[in-house]
C-alpha cells in the first residue's frame, strides 16, 4: 500500500500518520500546494494539526489548497482518503463528506482517551475490527461536534455510514460519554461509496504499547488488507 | 469602495460560545440580555465602484469561502 500524507502550513500530526503507515508500505509527505498525489498511491491522509491556524473556520483555507483537486479525483476514482481531526474538518469544509463539525458543546478543548464502538467491519477501514468492539483511541479538539441537518443524519444512519461512536467502556451511547456533544454520538463517518473516512480521534497515535495502547492499529492494517486481497 | 460582510450561525443552530457569552454578562450585573449570538464581521475593500458587481462579488466570496452554508448564514452591506 503507498499512503500520501498531506502537508498542510499548520498541520501537525503528519509524522504520526507516517510512523503508522510505514509498516504497511511507502509513505511519504506531500505538501499542499502540489497539483498531483505521487504516482500510484493507494491511500490519501489529511491529517490532523490546525491548518492555517484554524482561520476562519477549521480547515475552510486548507480545502481550497491546489492539491485538493487531486484528492477529489483520487476519490471520485475510487482511492481511499482518510482524515484525521483536522483532516476530517477539511474534508466536510471541502464537501467530500457531508455536515460540519462545531465547537465543542463544553467549549473546552478536550485532550484524553475515549472509547469508540466500531459500527461496521465490512469497510476498507475497519476490516480488522470487529462489529461493535469497543477500542480506547486518543481524541484531541476543540471542535469536534458533528452536526448536519435532519435529511442528512437520517441518510446518513439510514445508509450505515457512521464509522464511529463515542461511547463508555461498556459500549453503552450515553450522553455522559459524548466529549463534544456530536448528534447521535458520531466519531466519524463515511461517503457515499465507503471510500472516504472522516474522524475525529487519533487513531495513528495508539500503534505502540509504550504510549497508552494499540487499538488504533486495526485501522491501518484493515486499509493495508484491503490491497491485498485486491491485488 | 468599502462593503462589511456579516456572517452569522443560523437560526436553530445552537451557539455555545454565545451561551457563555450571555452566562458572562449576567454575572458581570449587565442585566435586561435575553440572549447573545456570536457571528464574524468582515471589512472589505473591493476594486469596483459598481455597487450591484461588488455585491455581487462578495456573494461569490461568501459562497465559495466566508460562509459555512450548512450552519452559517451571510449578509453584504456596501456602503
Amino acid at each position: 500500500m503507498k499512503s500520501a500524507v498531506i502537508l498542510f502550513p499548520g498541520s501537525n500530526r503528519e509524522g504520526d500518520a507516517i510512523r503508522a503507515l510505514k509498516p504497511h508500505g511507502p509513505a511519504e509527505i506531500v505538501w499542499h500546494g502540489e497539483a498531483d498525489l505521487p504516482r500510484g498511491t493507494d491511500l490519501v491522509v489529511l491529517p490532523g494539526g490546525f491548518s492555517y491556524g484554524d482561520y476562519l473556520r477549521c480547515g475552510a483555507i486548507a480545502a481550497h489548497s491546489p492539491i485538493m483537486a487531486a484528492v477529489r479525483a483520487h476519490a471520485e476514482r475510487g482511492g481511499l482518503v482518510l482524515g484525521i481531526c483536522n483532516g476530517f474538518q477539511i474534508l466536510v469544509e471541502f464537501g467530500l463528506l457531508p455536515g460540519v463539525l462545531m465547537r465543542n458543546a463544553g467549549l473546552h478543548f478536550i485532550c484524553r482517551m475515549q472509547h469508540l464502538r466500531v459500527e461496521r467491519t465490512d469497510a476498507a477501514f475497519a476490516s480488522a475490527y470487529e462489529k461493535g468492539q469497543i477500542i480506547r483511541i486518543a481524541i484531541a479538539h476543540g471542535e469536534g461536534n458533528y452536526a448536519a441537518d435532519s435529511q442528512t443524519i437520517a441518510r446518513l444512519e439510514g445508509e450505515g455510514r457512521v464509522a464511529f461512536r463515542y461511547c463508555d467502556a461498556a459500549g453503552e451511547v450515553t450522553s455522559a460519554a459524548n466529549p463534544n456533544g456530536s448528534i447521535n454520538a458520531i466519531a466519524g463517518i463515511y461517503s457515499e461509496r465507503f471510500n472516504v473516512l472522516g474522524m475525529m480521534p487519533h487513531p495513528e497515535n495508539l500503534i505502540d504499547p509504550l504510549v497508552g495502547g494499540t487499538d488504533g492499529r486495526g485501522l491501518f492494517t484493515s486499509i493495508a488488507g484491503s490491497f491485498t486481497v485486491a491485488v | 469602495m468599502k462593503a462589511r460582510v456579516f456572517v452569522t450561525l443560523r437560526s436553530g443552530i445552537l451557539d455555545p460560545q454565545g451561551k457563555a457569552i450571555e452566562g458572562a454578562l449576567k454575572s458581570l450585573q449587565i442585566d435586561g440580555v435575553k440572549s447573545v449570538r456570536q457571528g464574524k464581521l468582515f471589512d472589505v475593500e473591493i476594486e469596483t465602484l459598481d455597487p450591484a458587481a461588488a455585491k455581487a462579488l462578495l456573494q461569490q466570496a461568501c459562497q465559495k469561502l466566508l460562509a459555512n452554508q450548512v450552519v452559517e448564514d451571510f449578509e453584504v452591506e456596501i456602503s
